[in-house]
């Protein structure tokens, strides 16, 4: 067998890994320094990322446990930001879900935004190779992503205890999260689901423990899905 | 923070762990090859922008570190961070972007 070097899986998953490493050192890096200043030991810091590597759900957490919310609250909000890994799951099986449960229950691991949205883009371009080839090339995405991430959180808790506080660092939280969400307002069920967001989040406030958050959620994903299906409707109805 | 027991946050870590892990795990290990009903996916879709925005929000109306007092570097930084999220599309020019106008506003009115 003749071997070129995209037929290497590994080596063209890690390959394909490298450009995130750009987005996930800042924010692995803010991880850390903001959960050092908050007054996490580094084991605890280091623990969230290897646990959990989720970024906006370690970003939620974080933001509400130094606003002292119920632990409900905490572990709800933050859980509900990461459903949208069901969607990924559930996509990727179409590829994966030939392959042993081993192997499977380790891939559910390392999937993460970055090693899905790159996965499924090849899987979609390639969908001549074999099971094998994909795990392969799965846990080749994970190679640099998930280590840097949990690398980046390191770095950041141990030079959070060397940041003065007069760095504002409080508002990194809001500015994050705001990168993170302007990208994705493309549709305009996405406007109407981070408008609607918002202006809860206003209108609710007077609620106690940050209950708000849950109700001005669920109230934003609702509208969301209901304007994404009148528009689909509209469109429709014109052909 | 001063709220939970060093105990209560490892729990907290753990719990979120387990749940994350159990999404993931969702359908590539248990439920397998079906399909999600169309409307759970319309949902599911719209998660991070329907919880992101209403947390941000009280952090930029009404920030603890002034007292819930609106300040003109915050709001600058805020709205500097969403128009160059939306512009460029990328998300660490607008933490830069937003970052930059926080500390250039507070230096000028401070």
């Amino acid at each position: 067998m003749r071997k070129t070097p995209s037929d290497s899986a590994y080596l063209s998953g890690i390959i394909g890994g490298l450009p995130f490493l750009l987005v996930l050192l800042p924010f692995g890096l803010l991880f850390g320094v903001l959960g050092t200043q908050a007054g996490m030991p580094l084991s605890q810091v280091i623990g969230f990322s290897f646990l959990v590597i989720a970024g906006s759900a370690q970003f939620t957490a974080l933001q509400l446990m130094t606003e002292n919310a119920p632990v409900l609250v905490v572990l709800a909000s933050a859980l509900a930001v990461n459903l949208r890994m069901a969607m990924y799951s559930a996509s990727i099986t179409l590829h994966l879900g030939a392959a042993p449960l081993w192997q499977r229950a380790l891939l559910s691991y390392v999937l993460v935004d970055q090693t899905y949205a790159m996965a499924i883009q090849t899987y979609e371009a390639q969908p001549e190779r074999s099971v094998r080839w994909k795990v392969v090339y799965f846990f080749g995405l994970a190679t640099p992503i998930c280590p840097l991430w949990y690398g980046a959180t390191y770095a950041g808790a141990v030079l959070g205890t060397t940041i003065p506080r007069e760095f504002a660092l409080d508002f990194a939280v809001p500015i994050t999260f705001l990168a993170l969400v302007a990208p994705a307002l493309r549709t305009l069920a996405h406007i109407a689901a981070a408008m609607t967001s918002v202006i809860m989040a206003v209108l609710l406030n007077w609620m106690p423990y940050n209950l708000w958050l849950m109700v001005a959620g669920i109230t934003a994903m609702i509208v969301g899905a209901e304007v994404e299906r009148r528009v689909s409707l509209a469109k429709a109805n014109l052909t | 923070m001063n709220a939970y027991s060093e105990t209560m946050v490892w729990l907290i870590i753990a719990a979120l762990g387990c749940g994350t892990y159990l999404v993931r795990l969702s359908f590539l290990g248990i439920l397998g090859n079906r399909d999600l009903p169309e409307w759970v996916l319309r949902h599911l879709r719209y998660t991070p922008v329907a919880i992101l925005p209403a947390l941000i929000t009280p952090l930029v109306l009404w920030p603890q570190a002034t007292g819930g007092a609106l300040d003109a570097p915050r709001l600058s930084a805020a709205i500097v961070a969403l128009s160059v999220g939306i512009w460029r599309k990328n998300a660490i020019a607008a933490v830069f972007a937003g970052m930059a106008t926080l500390y250039g506003v507070g230096y000028v009115f401070g």
